[in-house]
């Protein structure tokens, strides 16, 4: 093991870089072209245009989704479909726990006056 | 090496049936998932699990981690396994069946030998790692900044263990210290991507990205919601009912004189276009009025209120009944 330590790195936001197409989306995962048309089937993640296959566009969270849905599928030998289900719940908590924090912030701002 | 006490690790007792190790694993592996949990440590306390089961799962090992476990003296840090003994059972060089080397602790490594050659598996992004040539693995982290991190684009150093290749073609962890530009505006669950700061590609092909989550610490004034940020505000029940003009902290650091209107009911958001997080669609900044009472202890408010009461007629609850 040894420390290394490197100059300052700038990077980009992922999420506000250009769409990516299907090959792209593809390559970026290392994932075959029918995984990513069965995680749309199942609803985990949606182009953002396009009738057909080839006209596709993602946005850049599409790749982070579907990281995440292969490792899910992985890791815990979960099937598409409860890997969509895992998924939507996990939004859900992380929307709920948002609007908590908003309330508490509220609550915790009443509580000092 | 340090002792690493697998039955523990799963919360198992010593004589747990096999099917209880697999239960008892299922279970941990989907609480401490790092795409499920949200503790820090997740993805450290994955890997421990992973490996004790890796142990557990297979009779022949457990056997001969069982055996070593008697050899063990609580409380002595350098542990060294007697010198034969895994002559009585087939692992040298046998390596694990699935994962990747550098998920495994070095105890377990000195046990059952590593096969370093093996293809990833946490960090992996997925996709074959056979081939001549191929792009590196994306790596991820995560990292928690503050509110003024995003609104100005400063520096932070954030410190990982990445796997890299060293000259003998062998997989070893490497402690690497970046300091990273926060891009401005960033909020809260996108992602900062730093490229060819992965994985070193293979058969000389590009190394993969950097991937790291943001999150936000909790600040003591403001609230993050995506893009907008909004702050409470007290305000004293004449203000809010004649209009006043008071001064608010901005978040950029600076005061900012602010008109309330006439007649603001409690709870009233007034938005400064554009004052949010930076960026292309900046966010805008809420002040939220919080309608503040003087205490009845002071007699010239007593008064006041005993006068408004007795001379205005104002019933708030008459949409009531």
């Amino acid at each position: 093991m040894s420390t290394n330590v490197i100059n300052i790195i700038s990077g980009s936001i992922l999420e506000e870089e250009p769409t990516l197409n299907l090959a792209e989306l593809c390559q970026c995962c290392q994932t075959p072209a029918e995984f990513i048309i069965r995680l749309v089937d199942q609803g985990v993640i949606a182009p953002l245009e396009g009738e057909s296959t080839r006209q596709w566009r993602f946005h850049q969270s599409a790749q982070i989704r579907t990281h995440k849905a292969l490792r899910l599928r992985q890791d815990l030998g979960i099937n598409l479909s409860g890997v969509a289900l895992s998924l939507e719940l996990l939004d859900e908590i992380d929307n709920l726990k948002k609007e908590l924090n908003q309330l508490k912030h509220i609550a915790q701002n009443q509580l000092f006056d | 090496m340090e002792y690493k006490d697998y039955y523990e690790i799963l919360g198992l007792k010593k004589n747990a049936p096999q099917d209880g190790v697999k239960r008892a694993y299922r279970k941990l592996a989907r609480k401490y998932h790092p795409d499920v949990s949200k503790e820090a440590d997740a993805e450290v306390k994955f890997k421990e699990v992973g490996e004790a089961y890796e142990v557990l799962k297979d009779p022949e090992k457990r056997e001969a981690y069982d055996q070593l476990g008697e050899n063990w003296k609580a409380g002595q840090d350098g542990f060294q396994p007697p010198p034969d003994w895994e002559q009585n059972f087939d692992f040298g060089g046998g390596g694990y069946t699935q994962g990747n080397a550098e998920d495994y602790s070095s105890f377990f490594e000195d046990l059952f030998g590593g096969d370093r050659a093996s293809s990833g598996r946490y960090h992996r992004s997925g996709g074959p790692s056979g081939g001549f040539q191929a792009k590196g693995e994306n790596v991820r982290a995560k990292i928690m900044i503050d509110l003024e991190d995003s609104l100005n684009g400063t520096k932070q150093s954030v410190k990982m263990a990445i796997p890299e290749i060293n000259e003998q073609g062998q997989i070893v962890s490497k402690h690497r210290t970046l300091s990273i530009k926060i891009p401005k505006g960033i909020k809260e669950g996108q992602t900062i991507r730093l490229s060819k700061q992965g994985n070193p590609g293979h058969g000389g092909g590009e190394p993969g990205d950097l991937l790291i989550e943001v999150a936000f610490n909790p600040h003591k004034l403001y609230n993050i919601n995506e893009k907008d940020i909004s702050l409470n505000v007290p305000v004293a029940p004449w203000e809010a009912t004649l209009g006043a003009k008071i001064k608010v902290p901005t978040p950029d650091g600076k005061k900012m004189d602010m008109k309330i209107p006439p007649d603001s009911q409690q709870g009233r958001k007034l938005r400064l276009k554009g004052k949010g997080l930076p960026g292309k669609n900046a966010g805008d900044f809420y002040v939220v009025l919080q309608i503040t009472l003087p205490p009845s202890s002071n007699p010239k408010v007593k008064e006041y209120n005993e006068k408004m009461r007795d001379e205005i007629d104002f019933n708030p609850r008459s949409y009531l009944f």
